[in-house]
């Protein structure tokens, strides 16, 4: 059963990735950008990261993706169409960079019988904490200073967003 | 399933790879960029079931960073609009020689 759902998601999450590069229209593109992004939710509930699969609905699919939204429309960027795709001959880089980049990642992970105690240990801290204090245990104790410069990267980004989009500095 | 998980995100990472490569509107390749992003953080929320919660944590800071690029990669593009009245970027020629 939990193998259909992940094909089926799976599915869903390329024909979602599909349609970003195929929209001719940006809007489309982006709400195919969310059924990709709600697709690869499922997906992290199927392997177990609750918290994650909230966070990425969330953040992702609803705050990051409004912002694209609201600039696209802001833009006014969803009526007049021109083609922008390049040339034909052009193309035949993109198809051979994407190959081989797909060959040397499939190589890696074909066949490749990964294995390892961390499901259980996941599983054990989730029965403990709960899916929150799973991760906020290490996130508080061993990878406190990472967060914090985490903190200090988005105030930088509130500032840097503010002075580059205002009209005069 | 890991393995799986593993090939969807090759998949993803490549899809968005050919994105920005072929497209010239400077948002749908931003949303490519975004696309890899998630692609990486399918691979690390796979490898959690194999090396612990740490997997998880990373997506967490991969998030994070995400939002702070967003962010300023929007300002940027609505400030080269108020220039070019276009986001396509055949335009942005002011580094090329």
């Amino acid at each position: 059963m939990t193998d259909i759902i992940f094909y089926v998601f799976a599915a869903l999450a390329l024909a979602g990735a599909m349609g970003v590069v195929a929209g001719r229209n940006p809007i489309a593109s982006l709400l195919s950008m969310v059924l990709c992004l709600g697709s690869v939710a499922v997906i992290y509930v199927l392997l177990e990261a609750h918290f994650i699969a909230a966070v990425q609905v969330i953040v992702y699919a609803g705050a990051i993706m409004v912002l694209f939204l609201f600039v696209i429309m802001l833009l006014n960027l969803g009526h007049d169409y021109h083609p922008d795709l390049r040339y034909t001959l052009w193309l035949i880089i993109p198809v051979a960079v994407s190959g081989a980049l797909f060959g040397l990642l499939a190589r890696q992970f074909w066949g490749e019988s990964v294995a390892g105690s961390g499901g259980d240990a996941v599983d054990a801290a989730v029965a403990e904490y709960g899916a929150i204090g799973a991760i906020a245990r290490p996130l508080y104790t061993q990878w406190v200073v990472p967060f914090e410069i985490t903190g200090i990267l988005l105030l930088v980004a509130i500032v840097g967003a503010l002075v580059l989009a205002k009209r005069r500095v | 399933m890991i393995t799986e998980a593993l090939l969807l995100s090759a998949f993803l990472f490549v899809i968005g790879v050919f994105g920005v490569l072929v497209r010239r509107n400077a948002i749908i390749m931003f949303l490519c960029i975004e696309l890899m992003l998630n692609a990486v953080n399918v691979s690390f929320v796979a490898l959690s079931r194999v090396v612990g919660i740490d997997g998880q944590l990373f997506v967490f800071f991969v998030m994070t960073v995400a939002a702070a690029e967003a962010a300023v990669g929007l300002a940027i593009i609505i400030s080269i609009f108020r220039h070019y009245e276009s986001v396509d970027v055949e335009n942005f020629n002011l580094l090329k020689w």
